[in-house]
């Protein structure tokens, strides 16, 4: 047994709700008795689970991009954004800082959650022990700051309540902002499902 | 700053439950040690935080969970921020803009904005403070237990401080054409993001500890 023990070495769970440390009575579909939710030494079919989402994800995350996400309309001219041409519109009209702000929140945070999120299912499933705090670091990362993403949701929701003129001006959310809403609750609910107690289940212990 | 120890057998099979502490990143086992002012416990395998020094007690979470009600009530009664153009106005309030999306065909996101920034708020503040009603004088309130269940889940899903950025851009962004003003309603948004920032450095699992189950008879 090396220095830092872990749960199932001792014959310990702790609870995934409540945080109780319970001791393993080897019984079929334990329950915590603090919170009555079921115990478990990993999150259920984490792996399975968390691909589906983040395929889904995936495929919803293509018709973000490409389609546009709200509609300008002035005196008869319309003018349809997508999520990077705001930023570039917010870019060139002034406002380079929010800019970086709304490409970081919009389009680096997405893709870095699909990257980081498919490299710790491949190094899960190979049991890879490569960089192990480094990835423990970056799925807690993940975890912080996937919900900013909303960011741009929002946004489109609060211009189309305030533009309202009728012909004079108008802004409206195009089918895009849909698919994005639901691309940041799939990534959401995707790292939520991952267990990242799986960086550290592989034999070797060098530490 | 000195370590958490970890357990070992021993105390696995002696100490009480109580007394140990499973990180909940990589399931290392740690004997649980009291904190100082400030301190932060983290995990020597993974480096996540095991545990931070409470300093806020229940009175205190109470105060903080009215203070927030509060806001909230000012947050969504007043507009967020006015639109003038010509001799109209247009004021901006979160039901207004729910309601607008809706309307829009966009019902997914105003399903998403109503239960982020409106219901799962309101939850969270509500049953908190139910519990902590009752936590004070030292009794668990009734449904303790699915309550803090409740808790747990709706966590992760309150996005009060991603719409004050999202105001803060939709501003910018309108003025580029118009003549945009924040509201009241836009600075009680405001005080609610920094509250959220005080309140996340909370872990509402020790309400658990704190407020202790009745003997059973």
């Amino acid at each position: 047994m090396s220095a830092l023990p872990r749960a199932h070495e001792l014959g310990l769970i702790g609870c995934h709700v409540c945080g109780l440390v319970c001791r393993d009575n080897q019984v079929e579909d334990p329950a915590c008795p603090r919170c009555g939710s079921a115990l478990h030494r990993r999150k259920p079919q984490s792996c399975a689970r968390t691909w589906a989402l983040l395929i889904a994800a995936f495929l919803f995350y293509i018709p973000a991009n490409v389609l546009p996400i709200m509609r300008t309309a002035s005196l008869g001219d319309v003018d349809d954004n997508t999520i990077l041409s705001g930023v570039v519109e917010l870019w060139v009209k002034g406002s380079p800082d929010l800019a970086i702000i709304v490409f970081t929140a919009s389009i680096m945070v997405p893709m870095m959650k699909f990257l980081v999120m498919t490299t710790l299912l491949l190094s899960a499933h190979r049991g890879s022990n490569w960089a192990r705090r480094q990835r423990a670091m970056l799925y807690r990362l993940v975890e912080f700051i996937g919900y900013w993403s909303m960011l741009d949701v929002f946004v489109v929701a609060l211009l189309t309540a305030l533009v309202q003129f009728g012909f004079f001006s108008e802004v409206a959310p195009l089918p895009g902002v849909v698919y994005f809403g639901l691309t940041v609750i799939l990534t959401m609910l995707a790292s939520q499902s991952f267990d990242p107690r799986l960086i550290w289940d592989c034999q070797d212990e060098d530490d | 700053m000195s370590t958490t120890p970890p357990a070992s057998m021993e105390h696995a099979q002696k100490a009480p439950m109580s007394d140990l502490l499973i990180c909940e990143h990589c399931d290392t086992v740690y004997r649980r040690r009291p904190l100082a002012r400030g301190e932060v416990a983290r995990c020597a395998r993974c480096n996540a935080v095991l545990e931070r020094h409470q300093r806020i007690g229940l009175d205190a979470m109470l105060a903080l969970v009215a203070t927030v009600m509060v806001v909230f009530v000012l947050a969504n009664a007043w507009p967020i921020m006015t639109l003038g153009l010509g001799g109209e106005q247009i004021h901006a309030r979160l039901w207004g803009v729910i309601i607008m999306m809706w309307k829009q065909h966009s019902q997914v996101v105003a399903v998403l904005a109503a239960a982020t920034l409106f219901f799962f708020p309101l939850c969270k503040m509500f049953a908190l403070g139910w519990l902590l009603i009752f936590g004070r004088s030292g009794r668990r309130a009734p449904g303790f237990v699915s309550v803090m269940v409740v808790l747990h889940y709706i966590g992760p899903w309150t996005m009060s401080e991603v719409f004050v950025l999202g105001v803060l851009v939709s501003i910018v962004k309108a003025q580029m054409y118009f003549d945009v003003m924040p509201n009241i309603g836009a600075f009680a948004y405001a005080a609610l993001a920094l509250l959220i920032t005080v309140f996340s450095s909370i872990d509402l699992r020790q309400l658990w500890d704190e407020i202790p189950a009745e003997p059973s008879p």
